[in-house]
């Protein structure tokens, strides 16, 4: 550490040798790398729970500069953790073996945006929203949006492939990705995919978006844009029991019907929500489905019928709403997407969980978690992307109860298992970061985790990028070959993951 | 995840433990420890905007007081300097799902930092010269007010912008001095009331701020005609004073709470319901006497009282009758939302439709319109190249409007897009809500 007195601050790292810091003010400009320990501080953290600093912050212009900070890491051995809004949930930014963290936020500019073919060429750093807030004049938007899209980046989203409400309909981050360029091994820059349709070879696109940041440092990317829905009805229906509220789902999938978003709002969720956003939800509701019907103007008007038709003749339905107005509709969806840190209120600290569920098993699933909350005595507030089978159950508890975490792991554990059994994964769309390794053996086989691992190999050979992070902790999982990952690989190959 | 031990005996008035800070009046851990880092905040803060950089962020300088709360950093230059940026605008705030009290956590940590860190030499003598020896002062600031005037009147600006001195001195005095507003020709002296014109009168008590009533006096005249005409009795108690905002912002806490006690006593010698105030920052600080003085027990209550009381006036006048106006004036508006009207007292549809209110006025909203001005109290002197960023983006927001006025309900607004219409050559005027109100509603 440069400052005198971090040595004696908690913890913090060694610091990097003069050499190596100057060498990256070399490359960056002095005013883009920071050494400082109260400017590393704010560096340990995203959205998950644990915290770790890393030794230097890094603030790239270019691939080229990220690919020559990448060289050095590689000769010195230090790890690379690439950052954008750190807005992540799994814990997938926080620099666990300290090393080199590569701030993307200056890299935010569109560079092209191809109206006639519907792409965009962006940088990493580039806020998801701006995106479609500046090619909105065009009548184009990007369709994933991730209910943190206001803060989270294009780059960031790739690394975890990002869902959101709206990929119901139009599917997750990786369907909107044709092209990127990423500087991986130990600072090789190549440009897979791009804006010709149908890329033939290996489809490196589709394997680096959600990977996490384990091959690599995605510096530019080639996205799809659509064209704005020229209609959209916004419901809300609100029904007596959430078990209610899955019936409904149910039935519209009986009937077909996909919605372009489908969300579920439980009722302990209901009542942040309305303090912190005053909607003015139907009182007395013990779950409400917010939806969305977007299309051209009959299609709608046909779909929004049948839809509303649907969600009333439910047993247990309290009536729908519309929203009336596009101030209305912006309302109940700032409401939606500020669930998480709304929920904030109710309790200092969260536990969130990410499982998937088959649709059809979803009512019973959302019953478990109710039991699950209530034997282990924590408060669980629900909202979920419902029509996609990703629920989102929130265990709140107050760090400083002692006793509190184990009994909050030990919940977390039962959801993600019940998850599991009612044939769902452990996570939707939050990645598995540090957070979910250990259930990666839930749904993999070790053969299914070894060929994992070769492939990260193959992009993160020096082993830097990112470790700690997704494949299971080492000795977990029978293990047969030994690939080099993680700095402590430097000294002894075995650990592989 | 770690949580400071709250240091023993130190409990907030509600019971609840305290951060361990050496300040009389901590803020509470759970409040501190709020924040659940969800990043939501970040586009919103002007400063996070310009540099893109986590420790100029709300979540990063949130992340640092907690920090210091927890005895992990120590409030050292590069600490302060992440503080010090921060405009206090609070549009954070606004967009925190989670109800972070991010201005209360600020305002508090400035404080510690300044009774850890009490300042020395020449920025000591002068701050010790301005917040205690002459805000709390009426009669010194309006002597320092009258050289100003003679200074701005005799000829001798003219001579010394001319000269270009000001440029050679240290300390970017220039700057300074081109945002100094222009003293009025006539102070504004509360005492009496203002009788109401009509039937209603209603009376309601003015607040006239310390700068208000030496550079904008006639604003205040206005304000008080504006509020007659819709038929209020104006009563304008003698002995108020300061606020105490600039104060709060900069960690002078204790002398902060000294004016807010000489304004409760002066304002309850009002029976006005009402006290009005038309300085979005007084506004807001008026507002929070309640919490500022929630730990005295002899005026938590009284304070409670008196900030309940508290209207902007674009408030007060969108909740009166509207008044009969003289024709159409056919003029196109921008409204400016001063931070602490938007962010800090939420108040974002009253100042519109009392405009909207005036028959031939086309109100245009200009972009990013929730963004700071960088005027920020007196941001423009402490971190004039911050402010000078985003008071350029201001002006050119306000330019590419097309409108003939802007117009809004801070002086600080008002001096800062003044200055950069100025350096422009603009012939788009800016306007005080009151300023407005009186000259379209004058008979």
């Amino acid at each position: 550490m440069a400052s005198g007195h971090a040595s004696a601050e908690s913890g913090a790292r060694a610091g990097l040798p003069a050499r190596v810091v100057g060498e990256l003010r070399a490359i960056l400009g002095p005013d883009a790398v920071l050494d400082r320990y109260e400017d590393l501080l704010v560096y340990e953290y995203d959205a998950y729970m644990d915290r770790s600093l890393p030794q230097v912050v890094v603030r790239p212009t270019s691939g080229e500069q990220v690919a020559a900070v990448v060289r050095v890491a590689a000769r010195e051995r230090l790890a690379i953790t690439a950052r954008g809004g750190a807005s992540g949930l799994s814990g997938g930014v926080i620099p666990i073996e300290g090393g080199i963290m590569i701030d993307l936020n200056r890299m935010h500019r569109i560079l092209e945006v191809d109206v006639e073919n519907g792409l965009a060429l962006v940088e990493p750093g580039l806020i998801n929203l701006d995106l479609s807030t500046a090619v909105a004049p065009l009548g184009l938007y990007y369709a994933p949006d991730p209910s943190s899209q206001k803060t989270s980046t294009i780059g960031g989203n790739i690394a975890e492939n990002a869902g959101g409400p709206h990929c119901l309909s139009h599917g997750m981050t990786t369907n909107h990705v044709v092209g990127l360029e990423l500087v991986t091994r130990d600072g090789l820059l190549c440009t897979p995919g791009g804006p010709a349709p149908d890329a033939p070879g290996y489809d490196l696109v589709g394997l680096a978006v959600g990977s996490e940041g384990t091959f690599g440092v995605v510096t530019r990317a080639w996205v799809r844009l659509l064209t704005l829905p020229p209609e959209t009805v916004t419901f809300l229906a609100p029904y007596d029991s959430i078990e209610a509220a899955g019936q409904a789902v149910s039935a519209l999938v009986a009937n077909g019907v996909t919605p372009a978003a489908l969300e579920l709002i439980d009722e302990p969720a209901i009542r942040a929500l309305e303090e912190a956003f005053q909607i003015g939800y139907p009182p007395g509701a013990g779950a409400v489905l917010l939806i969305d019907v977007d299309g051209l103007h009959e299609a709608v008007e046909e779909q929004a019928a049948l839809v509303g038709r649907i969600c009333q003749e439910t047993r247990g339905s309290l009536g729908l709403q519309y929203a009336a107005t596009e101030a209305e509709r912006a309302k109940l969806w700032a409401a939606r997407k500020g669930a998480l840190a709304a929920c904030g209120r109710v309790a200092p600290n969260y536990y969130l969980c990410d499982g998937t569920v088959p649709r059809s098993r979803l009512a019973d699933v959302l019953g478990t978690v109710h039991r699950i909350a209530e034997r282990y005595g924590v408060r669980v507030l629900t909202v979920a992307h419902i029509g996609d089978g990703n629920i989102h159950p929130m265990i709140m508890f107050d760090i400083n109860e002692p006793g509190i975490l184990p009994r909050v792991e030990a919940a977390h554990d039962e959801l993600v298992e019940a998850c599991v059994d009612a044939g769902g994964t452990i996570t939707g769309e939050h990645g598995v970061g540090l957070e979910k390794r250990k259930y990666m053996p839930l749904i993999f086989t070790p053969e299914d985790l070894e060929v994992m691992a070769l492939v990260r190999a193959a992009f993160n050979s020096t082993g830097l990028f990112n470790p700690g992070k997704v494949l299971p902790e080492p000795g977990t999982v029978p293990q047969r070959v030994a690939i080099p990952v993680g700095v402590s690989a430097a000294v002894g190959p075995e650990t592989w993951v | 995840m770690t949580v400071s031990e709250p240091t023993p005996g130190s409990l907030a008035h509600d019971g609840l433990p305290t951060v361990a800070f050496g300040i009389p009046d901590p803020p509470t851990v759970a409040d501190m420890n709020a924040c659940v880092h969800c990043g939501l905040c970040l586009p919103h803060c002007p400063t996070f905007r310009e540099t893109r950089l986590e420790t100029e962020s709300p979540r990063g300088r949130l992340h640092l007081m907690r920090a210091l709360a927890e005895g992990r950093v120590e409030a050292t230059d590069t600490f302060v300097s992440h503080l010090s940026l921060c405009l206090d605008c609070r549009a954070c705030e606004a967009a925190c799902p989670t109800g972070v009290k991010f201005g209360h956590l600020m305002e508090a940590t400035r404080a510690e930092v300044r009774a850890r860190r009490p300042l020395t030499g020449f920025a000591g003598i002068l701050g010790h010269i301005v917040f205690l020896r002459l805000f709390p002062h009426p009669e010194r600031l309006e002597l320092l007010a009258s050289l100003l005037r003679i200074y701005q009147r005799s000829g001798l600006q003219r001579l010394v912008r001319a000269s270009g001195l000001l440029r050679r001195l240290p300390g970017r005095l220039d700057e300074a001095e081109a945002l100094l507003p222009r003293i009025s020709s006539r102070f504004f002296e509360p005492r009496g009331t203002v009788r109401a014109r009509g039937a209603l009168k209603k009376p309601v008590a003015f607040f006239a701020g310390c700068i208000m009533r030496v550079a904008f006096a006639e604003t205040n005249r206005a304000t008080v005609r504006v509020l007659a005409r819709a038929g209020c009795d104006v009563h304008l108690p003698e002995d108020q004073i300061c606020c105490g905002a600039l104060h709060v912002h900069a960690g002078e806490r204790e002398t902060a709470k000294r004016l807010a006690r000489r304004n409760i006593e002066a304002f309850e010698r009002s029976e006005a319901e009402w006290i009005v105030v038309n300085a979005a920052g007084c506004g807001a600080a008026l507002k929070e006497y309640g919490e500022w003085l929630a730990h005295d027990h002899a005026w938590a209550a009284r304070a409670a009282v008196f900030s309940a009381r508290v209207r902007d006036l674009s408030e007060a006048v969108a909740a009166l009758p509207p008044e009969a106006t003289s024709g159409s004036i056919n003029v196109k508006v921008a409204y400016q939302d001063a931070c602490h009207l938007l962010h800090a007292q939420r108040i974002r549809q009253q100042p519109r439709d009392v405009l909207q209110r005036i028959p031939g006025v086309s109100l245009v909203e200009m972009r990013d319109g929730d963004r700071c001005c960088g005027s920020a109290g007196i941001y423009n002197l402490t971190e004039p190249e911050m402010a000078e960023r985003l008071g350029e983006q201001k002006v050119t927001n306000v330019e590419q409007t097309g409108a003939d006025v802007v117009v809004s309900g801070n002086p600080g607004c008002l001096i800062q897009i003044r200055a950069g219409l100025a350096r422009r050559g603009s012939t788009m005027r800016a306007v005080h809500l009151a300023d407005f109100l009186d000259a379209a509603t004058r008979d």
